[in-house]
């Protein structure tokens, strides 16, 4: 199973219909890529999407036809699961399951973390990234009990790891794993530092 | 024969306070009705009098209702100032005249009265005057305005800030046909682009020169102790300029940046037994830190300032009777109107004194010195006119109602700076702000300006106005988060870059506003500190501008260094330089001087290439580059505005096809798209374009996810898009400000691939100072990424989770 969460797919037609800025319309393009070549290389038979796969339920309805394809591409021939997130409640009429949450074996998918901890639970909602060495990356943040997951989606800023709503769902000794061209390790500061 | 243009209440009034009407000041009334007038001024020869004289006069008789002139300066506290000024004659000769100033700081029940009942005289901003237009009812505002007064417009012309208020004054001009410009500024090397600037195109612009006044008395100062080799800090000539201080009334000591005049002002304080009253002023200490500065300097209460540009506009402080320049000037233009600051009356000399803060600025010093005996000033083109400003303009006009783009287009090309713009860029920049410009045609249902049934163009909400007025301006505030005592409440020290703040770890100590405090922690924007100094100060790095030596200043040293022998120099400094010639070579204006020698087990290469920090920064990266193309191994460099040092694992074998011109200019090419020069620029530039807004990715530490990076934005927009307009932009703003190539480029053109390669065994005397200079930079390859993995062990050893059994390792396949 390939899990991604956080695509927020539509971000920038999101922000122009608001009136606010005119970003590069690229993101939905460059977020598809990514998971198709993720799909290519881990050839999973089930993908789940974790929630807040659009920003907004406007955007599924201005998605390229270029987008469903790909998305529909994706779907053939596997289990395709969307988490129901904060930004797009309620399912989406692109293929797949919608669903608010989805066990599987001892595993508790979910979008937001939920209090008190249960066992096995991984989850996404707060794009955690984490810093070292002046260095930014996104990074999954996880302990005996659960993870949660960075953000996948192109246009996704982040949350630092030391930041206290984040911070206090993991116990003293929890782990970062960072992103980037290898895989690294770091143990997450018990106290929020400074940030660049 | 002023007396025609100046009534005679003026007269008396200027008689009662026993002065007369200077030349240059009766030549302004007389002139009034030109269309543009500029006139070139020394700091104190009574030029914002010269100014206002023709609006007084034409104000005096009570007829004008409404909005008569608009005085537009660089500085809030300008517009401040002048106002107190203005209000001595307007009383003592009881003028029916109403002046109010328009800031950012003016409250907005004031700002909403001036709007519905504008003073005679309008003290403000470019980026206040901006604001203004905006507004729909602009027309009616500005309908009786006869005079605009750009004060300053030598440092306004210098930055998009002047490109800004230009296209203002353009429009002001379609809204009051009548309008008359003056421009007042300061001595320049070259008047008519400053006056091409201010005037409508293509209307002439004549050029008053005030008397220029007696020749300054500068020389540099005499110190017992030696400088050193290397450094910017001029610390050994503290004990001489406390001897400086002592025998005169007020000095100004300018540094080159804010760390430096910090450190001096620390150092100066150390030394000073007497306890004279000495302050510090500069652009990071908080407003209340300078006004309580300034105030105390009105009073006569200070001995000394030491400052960095903040006091180099034209403030009234008194009685300075001398200005100490510690460091090269790096520019002539800019300490000549340093100098100008010592004795603030017309007509007397102003004295001056240059510290050369290291061995090489000594020669620096001298060919300074020989260019303002000599009125020899410098200064860079302007280069092509900013299109990010444009297309804010274009948002600007967009607020005030719907505009015809053939009429706009008209207006802009009206502008000096503009005057050639053609009209497919226009359109271009149009349809960027319209639409996004994207190959992509994404936006259609939202863009941001629509052309209507009519042709007309308008915003396609209305609403998005407040939205803009929000963003407008072209400063970019760097990322700085407030200094505050602990425990404290509302007493800020001032600002330190983010950047710097994130290498602090509690305990640390850093200088501010001249003191030592200790980091004690992060709390939401603001650094929290003590008075717990206990260990020697970290210097908090600022942003402020590193001026690079100007070409003139460096074709001086060259040619300083072509002479038999140095008669004028200090003896310390020509035997050094005759030791350089004897070893090697010294540098020529013709010819690039490459040395190689062996040093502490490392190969080291010496380019002088006299092009200037910037360009000689960017000459170091893009060599180093190549050398590690080319298989030599570079390590590392450090680069001055005189030369570049690297050194590596490999000696330079030939080192002219380094320095080939072509291919340095393709390498350029490729290095620059993927360069945070670039990344930083973007940021800029879009956010000025209107592209991006001005808190873009500022939410952060607020508990909210922070938007993401603009980086990501440049990284999309150069892959998708490559030909969008806004990289072009970017491209052209980068290689104007940091990157400097245009004088990697003079250089080689220069030296032509004259090249003298001097293989040596060891440092020569001019390469040694080289050595000692702060600002290494090392060469990454797969590097940094090696930090970031040792650091990354370390912390799981020293939380002890290095030993996690293998099989428990979760093994993900991670992306990015």
């Amino acid at each position: 199973m390939l899990v991604v969460s956080d695509l927020h797919l539509g971000k920038s037609e999101r922000i122009a219909r608001r009136g606010g800025m005119l970003l590069p319309p690229y993101e939905t393009t460059e977020t598809l890529t990514r998971l198709s070549d993720e799909a290519a290389a881990t050839q999973p038979t089930s993908i789940l999407c974790l929630g807040d796969s659009f920003d907004d339920r406007n955007a599924v309805a201005s998605l390229d036809e270029s987008h469903t394809a790909t998305l529909q591409k994706l779907q053939a021939g596997r289990r395709w699961i969307w988490i129901e997130g904060n930004h797009d409640p309620g399912p989406l009429g692109l293929g797949g399951t919608t669903l608010a949450e989805f066990r599987e074996g001892a595993l508790h998918f979910r979008h937001i973390a939920a209090t008190p901890c249960e066992n096995g639970e991984i989850s996404g909602h707060y794009h955690p990234k984490a810093r070292i060495k002046h260095t930014s990356r996104r990074c999954f943040m996880a302990d005996q009990k659960r993870i949660i997951m960075p953000a996948f989606g192109a246009y996704t800023g982040g949350l630092d790891w030391t930041a206290p709503e984040l911070r206090r769902l993991f116990s003293d000794t929890a782990t970062a794993y960072l992103t980037g061209r290898r895989t690294l390790a770091v143990p997450i500061p018990r106290i929020a530092q400074t940030q660049a | 024969m002023w007396m025609s243009a100046i009534p005679s209440t003026f007269d008396d009034w200027f008689a009662s306070r026993g002065w007369s009407i200077h030349p240059h000041q009766a030549e302004m009334a007389e002139r009034a009705d030109a269309p543009s007038l500029l006139m070139i001024a020394p700091t104190g020869g009574g030029k914002t009098l010269a100014g206002f004289l023709p609006t007084l006069t034409e104000l005096a008789d009570g007829e004008h209702s409404g909005l008569h002139t608009i005085y537009v300066s660089p500085l809030k506290a300008l517009a401040a100032d002048i106002r107190r000024n203005l209000g001595t004659p307007i009383e003592e000769m009881e003028l029916p005249i109403r002046v109010e100033d328009r800031t950012g700081d003016t409250s907005s029940t004031r700002k909403r009265r001036q709007r519905a009942d504008p003073p005679h005289i309008l003290l403000t901003t470019p980026e206040s005057l901006a604001l203004l237009l905006t507004y729909e009812d602009a027309p009616r505002i500005f309908a009786g305005l006869s005079r605009v007064i750009v004060d300053e417009i030598h440092a306004l012309s210098e930055s998009k800030r002047g490109d800004q208020l230009m296209l203002c004054l353009a429009e002001l001009q379609n809204l009051a046909p009548k309008m008359r410009r003056v421009g007042l500024s300061a001595t320049v090397e070259d008047p008519q682009a400053i006056a091409h600037f201010l005037a409508r195109h293509p209307d002439p612009c004549p050029v008053l020169y005030a008397d220029p006044g007696p020749a300054p008395d500068i020389q540099m100062l005499q110190t017992e102790e030696l400088p050193p080799w290397s450094g910017g800090g001029g610390k050994y000539a503290i004990p001489r300029v406390l001897d400086e201080i002592r025998k005169h009334k007020t000095t100004l000591i300018f540094h080159n940046t804010r760390a430096q005049a910090e450190i001096f002002f620390h150092e100066l304080w150390l030394a000073n037994e007497e306890s004279l009253p000495i302050g510090i002023h500069h652009g990071s200490l908080s407003r209340e830190q300078r006004e309580r500065v300034e105030a105390a300097m009105v009073r006569g209460d200070l001995r000394a300032i030491v400052a960095t540009g903040s006091l180099d506009l034209g403030i009234d402080w008194g009685d300075v009777d001398l200005v100490i320049q510690i460091g090269a000037p790096k520019n002539v233009k800019r300490l000549v109107q340093r100098i100008g600051r010592a004795n603030h009356t017309y007509n007397a000399p102003s004295k001056a004194l240059v510290v050369p803060a290291n061995r090489f600025e000594v020669v620096e010093c001298m060919a300074a010195l020989e260019a303002v005996r000599e009125a020899d000033l410098d200064g860079e083109p302007r280069g092509r006119a900013p299109r990010d400003v444009l297309c804010q303009h274009i948002l600007i006009r967009a607020c005030r109602g719907p505009f015809d783009a053939d009429n706009l287009f008209e207006t802009l090309t009206s502008t000096g700076a503009f005057f050639d713009l053609s009209r497919d860029a226009f359109d271009r920049c149009l349809d960027m702000v319209a639409t996004g410009g994207y190959a992509l045609r994404a936006y259609d249902r939202w863009q941001r300006l629509q052309q209507r049934a009519d042709g007309m163009w308008q915003l396609r909400d209305p609403r998005a106005a407040r939205q803009i007025r929000m963003n407008l301006g072209t400063i970019q505030d760097t990322d700085t988060l407030k200094v505050r005592l602990k425990g404290r409440s509302g007493r800020p020290l001032g600002e330190i870059e983010e950047g710097f703040a994130a290498t602090l770890t509690p305990g640390d100590t850093f200088l501010i506003g001249g003191r030592v405090v200790r980091y004690e922690g992060l709390r939401e924007l603001t650094v929290e500190v003590t008075r717990r100094a206990n260990k020697p100060p970290k210097i908090a790095t600022f942003m402020g501008t590193k001026f690079a030596t100007s070409t003139q200043l460096s074709e001086r040293i060259l040619n300083t260094f072509s002479k038999e022998n140095w008669p004028d120099l200090p003896k310390h400094t020509a035997d050094w330089l005759a030791l350089q010639r004897s070893v090697s070579k010294l540098p020529a204006a013709d010819r690039l001087l490459i040395e190689s020698f062996p040093h502490d087990g490392r190969h080291h290469t010496c380019v002088y290439g006299f092009a200037g920090r910037n360009a000689m920064q960017t000459l170091g990266l893009l060599v180093t580059e190549r050398m590690e193309r080319a298989g030599l191994d570079p390590l590392g460099f450090v680069s001055t505005d005189y030369a570049v040092l690297i050194w590596g694992l490999n000696q330079v074998p030939e080192p002219g096809p380094l320095f080939d011109g072509d291919n340095l200019k393709e390498a350029f090419e490729s290095w620059l798209s993927g360069n945070a020069v670039m990344k930083r620029t973007f940021r800029a530039s879009a956010t000025i374009a209107g592209l991006l807004e001005r808190n873009w990715g500022h939410q952060r530490r607020t508990g909210r996810q922070a938007s993401f990076s603009s980086d990501i934005l440049y990284d999309t927009l150069s892959k998708y898009d490559p030909d969008h307009l806004m990289l072009d932009i970017t491209r052209d703003e980068a290689m104007k400000g940091l990157v400097d190539f245009g004088r990697i480029e003079n250089m080689l053109e220069r030296t032509n691939g004259r090249i003298d390669h001097m293989v040596l065994n060891r440092v020569t005397p001019l390469a040694a100072p080289l050595f000692l200079e702060p600002g290494r930079v090392p060469v990454v390859g797969e590097g940094r990424e090696r930090l970031v993995e040792e650091e990354a062990e370390r912390l799981m050893q020293a939380a002890g989770l290095d030993n996690l059994p293998q099989s428990q390792k979760p093994k993900w396949r991670v992306p990015y």
